[in-house]
């Protein structure tokens, strides 16, 4: 009796686990289609051309769970939403064309797994991905060896482009300038003397803190700590020196889940400090957890709000619309990542007469010349970074309300157009 | 004669009992009381030996006023730090104890006290009464509800996860174990997203007032630096000693107390006894299972953010210090979190001002610590008190 008891509970405890993994489907790491776009099905009004048959897939990669996933579903949504409607440029040539998109989590090893599945499926011509360099740099090599083309739309660390990978494309600016904007902002518009940097020590969030120490440095800021942490909850160590070292600013070089805790719990202990971070921090989430902790606080970013770009006004309520929020960080800018794939699987396509071959989209993608998306204009010079990035300045508005509302309302205090080094 | 001879020996019984009494309640307290002063003398003593040395090295700043001035925010932080540990620790120590096994769900368990105070905050103040509830009583009944939630779901998951596996070989429980508390973190998560709490979840709390300043400290250009403790971390300290009042009180007078202790000594000679082992061993993931959901609680609180993976890296180091403070023991559990939060909290904050920044302290703290930790166990293998005190719970 006791055992039939036990057995019947662990099977209901095995089929609560089923139902648990069943629930969020767009998260499973394997290739799920979400929704065939309408586009891919009607009869063309014009005969395809010749051989312009078959599947094409694109697909993406972000974390579509987990602590980042707010943004990573945003990357996944935004994808989805160009191919529904650039899509049609390979549809009406004769393709079926379908979103694969693959949840990286915002780890390396999954990433990494997952580029495998993708190269796999020789229908996948082009990627859309990741929101996490550390992701990309792991999984790249697997790309690079099927000379699958990757456009990323958020990744900003140097080694993405500087790692000699041919099929590495961005959309955004770089880390070692987003960086030198950061600091140049602190020194002349804050009028910062010294500063305590933190960052979270990964390639990403180090990466940035590294560049703006350096500039720092060469520029007369005395750079009163430099500390890595993986630290989520319990900042009290890294607060402790810090009160101590009493700077005017403290920088931090990671992501928001991190950084809405450690300003909460700064503030919370008296620490009067300025704050300033990077594009990671820029998200809603940062002050619904931090609150007034970071209101009227500044961070660089490459990617403004969706309302900073006047292109970007139907996307913005087509997404709205489509997903019933507020397109996030990010998704604006894989919309056009997705359009540059497209484009270059278009071009491919057109010379190759047929379906092309991954090889033939990567050589479209050199030739592509300038792109207009509703972010702005792109054309990739010889390493895959945009001729000229833009970069942003913000200010967390201080108004009250709903913190995705609010954090929508953020002010673009600066913005530059720097070219890639 | 005889009747006389019966009453004076009554009496003596009750004198000595509450002689016992007091000494077997507040004695392990002192102890503990005893490590944290100790740990604290000993290591502000070796900073400031370092600075001392040290002194010549640093041109820029004056390394002693440096190290003096954040020393007594540093042991702040690791009192609560330890207290921390040393909580979530007893629940490892005492089924440890009566099981001989290691729950490593318990720093799970804990991770659902601090989601049943969010969710708890969080309909609150979806009802408005968070701001206009009374602070002390927001903490009694947060820490009670998360108390209670934890303890039974550390019950339920020993009837269905330990139980069925008690005579089995040791390594299977184990196993069980570390898949019970990767279920909990995903089922958590699972719950926490799908409502409307989402993955970082927020704790809120009624105004629990500005932090305590203790102290001005002086520093350079004629600015202080406050010497301040966090009314949160002081609920934190305050809830932890009541509960390991209570505990001591539980486990060392009661009747239930002395029937833990013999199922821990003997399991089959107490069951010959007439003690129902089951009932005990149930009763005991019930106690632990409380301390960590309280533990969780105040965490939560603390911390403000919590994800359904904050239980993991406490969990661990709970493991260590009832590891260090000698397993089984539960006064060994508790000085082992202080003698394990202090070592990290000074090592966090001392190590980047002393190699200049080289080493960031937040980074090698827990190489710093645990390397001390091993050298303390090389020279007492059994822990810090498994040897001093023979009894086990």
């Amino acid at each position: 009796m006791m055992k039939r008891v036990s057995a019947f509970l662990i099977f209901a405890l095995l089929g609560a686990l089923l139902a648990a993994c069943g629930a969020p489907a767009p998260a499973a790491p394997t290739a799920a289609p979400t929704t065939p776009p309408a586009e891919a099905t009607p009869a063309p009004t014009t005969p395809p051309m010749g051989g312009m048959t078959g599947t094409i897939k694109i697909a993406t990669q972000s974390p579509l769970s987990g602590p980042q996933a707010a943004l990573g579903v945003g990357i996944r949504n935004g994808a989805e939403l160009g191919l529904d409607q650039l899509g049609k440029t390979l549809t009406d040539m004769g393709f079926t064309v379908e979103l694969a998109p693959f949840d990286d989590q915002a780890k390396p090893e999954v990433g990494s797994a997952n580029a495998k599945n993708i190269i796999s499926d020789n229908d996948i011509l082009c990627l859309v991905g990741h929101l996490n360099s550390g992701v990309a740099l792991a999984s790249l090599p697997d790309y690079q060896s099927a000379s699958l083309v990757m456009v990323s739309p958020a990744n900003t660390n140097p080694k993405i482009t500087e790692s000699g990978y041919p099929n590495a494309f961005r959309i955004v600016g770089r880390d070692d300038v987003q960086g030198a904007v950061g600091e140049e902002f602190a020194r002349t518009e804050l009028n910062i003397k010294s500063v305590y940097i933190i960052h979270d020590k990964t390639d990403y969030g180090q990466g940035v803190a590294e560049f703006f120490r350096q500039n720092a440095e060469k520029n007369g800021i005395q750079v009163l700590g430099f500390e890595g942490t993986e630290e989520k909850s319990v900042f009290d160590s890294i607060l402790t020196p810090i009160q101590a070292a009493n700077p005017d600013l403290i920088y931090f070089g990671g992501i928001y889940d991190q950084a809405a805790p450690l300003f909460k719990q700064a503030r919370d202990r008296g620490i009067k400090a300025a704050f300033l971070g990077p594009d990671g921090l820029d998200s809603p989430v940062l002050l619904e957890v931090a609150g007034d902790a970071v209101k009227g606080m500044y961070y660089t970013s490459v990617a403004a709000p969706v309302s900073q770009f006047p292109d970007a006004a139907k996307f913005a309520e087509d997404y709205q619309a489509k997903y019933n929020e507020a397109a996030p960080p990010f998704s604006a800018q894989a919309f056009d990542a997705m359009g540059v794939c497209i484009q270059a699987i278009a071009n491919a396509a057109t010379a190759a007469n047929g379906k092309p071959t991954r090889a033939q989209v990567l050589e479209a993608m050199k030739t592509l010349g300038a792109y207009k998306g509703i972010t702005g204009t792109y054309e990739f010079n010889a390493k895959g970074d945009p001729v000229k990035g833009t970069y942003f300045v913000l200010q967390v508005s201080t108004e009250a309300g709903a913190p995705a509302d609010v954090w929508n309302k953020n002010a673009v205090v600066k913005r530059l157009e720097i070219a890639a080094p | 004669m005889a009747v006389e001879a019966t009453t004076g020996a009554e009496l003596v019984l009750t004198r000595r009992s509450f002689r016992s009494f007091m000494s077997e309640v507040f004695g392990p307290l002192l102890q503990v009381l005893l490590f944290v002063v100790g740990s604290a003398v000993v290591l502000g003593g070796i900073v400031i030996l370092l600075a001392l040395a040290l002194r010549g090295a640093r041109t820029d700043i004056d390394l002693l006023q440096g190290t003096i001035t954040i020393l007594p925010q540093v042991i702040v932080d690791g009192l609560v730090r330890g207290f921390l540990y040393a909580t979530i620790a007893l629940g490892y120590t005492m089924v440890y104890g009566v099981l001989e096994f290691i729950n490593f769900a318990h720093g799970e368990i804990f991770m659902v006290g601090a989601f049943v105070g969010a969710f708890f905050s969080a309909a609150l103040a979806s009802s408005g009464m968070l701001t206009t509830l009374s602070p002390i009583l927001f903490v009694i009944a947060a820490v009670l509800l998360g108390m209670a939630v934890s303890g039974l779901l550390a019950m339920s998951i020993e009837r269905v996860a330990y139980r069925p596996l008690r005579n089995a070989p040791r390594l299977v429980p184990l196993i069980s174990a570390i898949g019970v508390s990767l279920v909990l973190q995903d089922v958590m998560r699972m719950i926490a997203v799908n409502t409307g709490l989402g993955f970082n979840a927020q704790f809120r709390t009624p105004d629990l007032g500005q932090p305590l300043v203790l102290a001005q400290m002086p520093i350079a250009d004629e600015r202080t630096i406050p010497v301040s403790i966090d009314s949160r971390s002081l609920i934190f300290i305050v809830v932890a000693i009541v509960m390991l009042i209570g505990l001591n009180y539980l486990v060392n007078i009661t009747k239930l107390g002395k029937a833990i202790r013999a199922v821990a000594q003997d399991r089959s000679a107490a069951s010959l006894m007439g003690i129902d082992v089951n009932r005990v061993i149930a009763i005991t993931f019930l106690i632990g299972g409380a301390l960590g959901g309280a533990a969780g609680i105040l965490f939560g609180m603390r911390v403000s953010a919590i994800n359904p993976y904050v239980g993991f890296l406490p969990g661990l180091k709970a493991f260590t210090a009832a590891v260090l403070g000698g397993i089984g023991n539960i006064t060994g559990a508790m000085v082992g979190g202080i003698v394990l939060g202090f070592l990290e909290a000074f090592v966090a904050s001392y190590l980047s001002l002393f190699t200049r920044g080289q080493f960031s302290g937040a980074s090698y703290a827990d190489i710093v610590a645990f390397s001390i930790l091993i050298l303390i166990l090389i020279f007492r293998p059994s822990g810090l008190l498994g040897e001093v005190v023979t009894q086990k719970v």
